[in-house]
């Protein structure tokens, strides 16, 4: 699939968002005045951020307000429903923090409850679609819940003093980079060793086995079809592009991690941001191969020997 | 609305023999220029008069070589297929959009794009297992094969053109249109007939189309696929020329 960076910038960013909004919500630590318009700030423009990207890929932005509308069948549009939701009881939250200084723990549930939907509805825009197998599983979803939780803390703990430095939390820290990427990681096995079950021969409707040839395509030319479907990166730049992922989003945080554990202040702070930023870029390499390793069954069509 | 009807007063779809489908690409030029003389205007190239020349077409036929079937020697074949819309009765395409510009009607089954909705944004090509929608490069919304909604119940054309375009323009009549759930209509018949079958039916999209497949190929006898040096015939005029020839020289 060919990787736009549009939703690469919004699923990442706006997952990342969603993340600190819904730690925000539950109230780890108390928020108040300028540090609240800070965190609030950061989550509120991570997700206006990632949502603007996405109406960066449309073909019509100005029709965009439509996609609100097909929430009971489209999961793209009930991310759009969600996603514009949480921010009722963000922007509630922030006031109140900010200017009242007050917590108000069920409206920032109400937060962690909607920002928690919306991710999930984000992933399942592409889990649900049974033409790209790789994508087609529950391990998608927890992907994204998991490096939205696991980028949405890192991003908390550093801009927290307070959070920084209490007990465990570098520990909790370390404990959800780990799980997101245990559950990539078993992702990507999934992905590598599955065939699907759809094949050359069921796609032309032929009864049995028998080896199909590509002997002529439709066209000359290239067709939208082959640009957006038939990208795919090759397998030995795919496993060094994970190496990459793995090194700055799993290996360089939780090296961060752990020296901010011996370290106090604003340093450690700054050491804790350099392993959010590391995660944060980790995972957007990690996107672009869940795009670019992807494998659409219409390329059966076009001489792939498999989907 | 992009919710599926319950249930669809007919069925419309289209019936294509591989086996009499000579790759002609009639039915793809036939499709092209219909759909561009239409009311939601051009089905745009990009480059048209230059080096890359893409654009959008509803209908594209695919050649392939099929090897032959376990036991049948020389029954290799050429497959021609033409692949569009298979206006399918579950069609992701239809639940993934979320403006609702994908539609599937109700009286007819028919799927359509209303393009004064559609955003572009694609998700329907990428819910599609069968290519079925393409996105306008000038437009930038998405087009579909419409089951040629506009011929059909268009009581201007002669009642002979009121079928899709290239149902009416395939001069080996590989394509067949018509109610396929009704069991007395002649496309019902010939699915029957002839085993027709639906494509990638794994993918749980229950498409309408079927598609007949190629009659199984027979040779009349064992025919040799080498001919080796010692199966010259040697006998008759020229056998005895050869002999001659074989004693003569090296």
């Amino acid at each position: 699939m060919h990787p736009a960076y549009s939703i690469i910038w919004f699923t990442t960013l706006s997952g990342a968002g969603y993340g600190l909004a819904a730690f925000l919500g539950l109230g780890l630590v108390e928020m108040k005045g300028l540090t609240a318009f800070f965190a609030y700030g950061i989550a509120s423009a991570l997700i206006g951020i990632g949502l603007i990207s996405s109406t960066l890929h449309l073909g019509h932005p100005e029709r965009a307000w439509r996609a609100f509308s097909q929430w009971r069948s489209s999961w793209l549009s009930r991310e759009g429903v969600l996603a514009v939701a949480t921010f009722i009881p963000l922007s509630i939250c922030a006031i109140a923090a900010i200017f009242l200084e007050r917590q108000l723990p069920f409206v920032g549930f109400a937060i962690t409850v909607f920002a928690a939907f919306t991710v999930f509805a984000t992933s399942m825009i592409y889990a649900s679609l049974k033409t790209i197998h790789h994508w087609h599983s529950w391990l998608t979803s927890a992907c994204y819940l998991g490096f939205a939780t696991s980028s949405g803390f890192l991003v908390l703990v550093a801009i927290s003093a307070p959070l920084l430095e209490a007990d465990n939390v570098l520990g909790i820290a370390i404990f959800l980079v780990l799980l997101a990427w245990a559950f990539k990681g078993i992702w990507w096995y999934r992905a590598d060793t599955m065939t699907s079950s759809s094949t050359p021969q069921t796609a032309l409707g032929l009864p049995d086995e028998r080896h199909v040839r590509r002997l002529e395509l439709p066209h000359t030319g290239s067709n939208y079809l082959m640009k957006e479907m038939g990208y795919w990166v090759a397998r030995k730049h795919g496993q060094k592009l994970r190496m990459i992922a793995l090194a700055i989003g799993l290996a360089l945080p939780i090296l961060c991690l752990l020296m901010a554990a011996t370290l106090t202040g604003i340093v450690a702070q700054a050491v804790a941001g350099l392993a959010a930023i590391a995660h944060f870029a980790g995972i957007v390499v990690e996107r672009w191969l869940f795009f670019a390793q992807a494998r659409h069954a219409v390329m059966l069509y076009y001489g792939a020997d498999a989907a | 609305m992009t919710s599926l009807p319950a249930k669809t007063e007919k069925t419309l779809g289209l019936v294509i023999d591989l086996d009499t489908c000579v790759g002609c690409h009639a039915c793809a030029v036939s499709c092209k220029e219909w759909n561009t003389g239409g009311q939601s205007g051009p089905l745009n190239d990009l480059n048209a008069y230059g080096a890359d020349v893409e654009g959008v077409w509803l209908n594209r036929i695919h050649s392939y070589e099929v090897d032959a079937a376990e036991g049948n020697v020389g029954t290799d074949m050429t497959v021609h297929f033409p692949r569009s819309c298979l206006h399918c009765a579950d069609a992701p395409c239809v639940t993934v959009c979320p403006t609702g510009a994908s539609l599937k009607r109700a009286e007819d089954g028919i799927v359509l794009v209303d393009d004064e909705k559609c955003i572009g944004c694609g998700l329907c090509a990428w819910a599609c297992p069968y290519g079925a929608r393409e996105m306008d490069p000038v437009e930038q919304v998405m087009r579909k094969c419409t089951l040629c909604v506009d011929r059909i119940y268009n009581e201007t054309l002669d009642e002979i053109d009121r079928i899709p375009a290239c149902v009416r323009t395939c001069p080996t009549s590989a394509r067949h249109f018509g109610d396929l759930s009704d069991p007395t209509s002649d496309v019902s018949k010939l699915v029957e007939a002839r085993g027709g079958v639906a494509l990638m039916p794994e993918q749980g999209t229950k498409p309408v189309n079927r598609y007949l497949p190629p009659r199984p190929r027979h040779v009349a006898q064992a025919a040799p696929t080498t001919v080796a040096e010692d199966d010259l015939q040697t006998d008759g005029f020229f056998g005895w020329v050869d002999s001659i020839l074989s004693k003569m020289g090296p």
